[in-house]
């Protein structure tokens, strides 16, 4: 393993405050604070803190529809995989491609404006994407748990 | 909604990859000064265009092997309340995210667990005995990657 239980708890408190200051992080972490600045910094080195993302709530932006696409992919081709995901990076809309083991092959997070202009990327953007056999919709209607928090 | 300019999405695009960004830095990077960097940080966080951070972890050294998405069914509808199944399911450490869906599921989750048969423990021990729960669907996740989107 390459994390005791220090780094975790170090970890698991910067995680549920990123902007924390490190005097802050040390005192929760009951650590010093050259403790948890030298913990941090090795995670970094050994490439499991990878950084800090902010957030962007779409919806303020003005982008209130937000559609998760579930799409099975004709394997039949070798390429499919492949084929498919560098179509879908060109389509500015798309927020996640991710790749399952299971019922369905990829799943793609699309935003519009609202549903005309969702229906317009759906059949104009989504819809042309190359391989697909089959693609259902799963249309969000509220984040109930957000953040993905690891249970450090 | 928020009015942004090509300036504001520049920012948020920067921010996006590296929330930890000083406004002296970033100004540096597109030609403002630190006082107009900072106004326009705290104008797209306190707007809530930024929600918050989020940590970049390395789940697998961490020693979470597997992530598996659910589509969750509600199979008495109407008899347990949606608060209740919201509230247990937020509950549990291993579930991340809980979205609420229109479509083929009610609910869609984002599981961690360190390898299978972890998740088998979850899902046996804690999903299929939520209030109301009836047919899960699961999906292993085997890649992703965040898109910047329309900025």
């Amino acid at each position: 393993m390459q994390a005791d239980d220090t780094d975790r708890r170090i970890l698991r408190h910067l995680q549920a405050d990123p902007a924390i200051s490190m005097a802050e992080l040390a005192r929760r972490a009951t650590v010093t604070e050259a403790t948890a600045s030298r913990r941090l910094e090795r995670l970094r080195t050994r490439g499991i803190l990878k950084g800090q993302e902010a957030l962007i709530d779409w919806r303020k932006l003005g982008w209130e529809v937000e559609v998760s696409l579930r799409v099975t992919l004709d394997k039949t081709n070798p390429h499919a995989f492949d084929e498919f995901t560098a179509a879908a990076r060109l389509v500015p809309e798309v927020l996640e491609i991710q790749s399952f083991l299971g019922r369905v092959d990829m799943r793609l997070r699309v935003i519009a404006r609202d549903m005309a202009h969702y229906q317009d990327i759906y059949r104009s953007r989504i819809l042309t994407l190359p391989h697909i056999a089959d693609i259902e919709a799963l249309m969000h209607i509220a984040d109930i748990k957000r953040g993905e928090a690891l249970p450090l | 909604m928020i009015d942004l300019d090509d300036m504001d999405r520049a920012i948020l695009r920067a921010l996006a990859s590296d929330a930890t960004l000083s406004a002296g830095a970033l100004g540096r990077q597109l030609g403002l000064s630190q006082p107009t960097t900072w106004r326009r940080m705290k104008r797209l966080s306190e707007s809530g265009a930024i929600a918050g951070r989020r940590l970049v972890l390395d789940r697998a050294g961490l020693g979470f092997g597997v992530t598996v998405f659910l589509g969750v069914t509600l199979a008495t509808k109407g008899r347990v309340s949606l608060e209740d199944f919201e509230r247990a399911v937020c509950a549990i450490p291993e579930v991340q995210t809980v979205q609420h869906v229109l479509g083929l599921y009610d609910y869609r989750l984002r599981v961690v667990a360190t390898d299978l048969s972890d998740f088998e423990r979850v899902l046996r021990r804690r999903i299929m005995t939520l209030p109301g729960v009836g047919q899960v669907d699961a999906n292993v996740l085997l890649s992703e990657e965040r898109r910047p989107g329309p900025l």
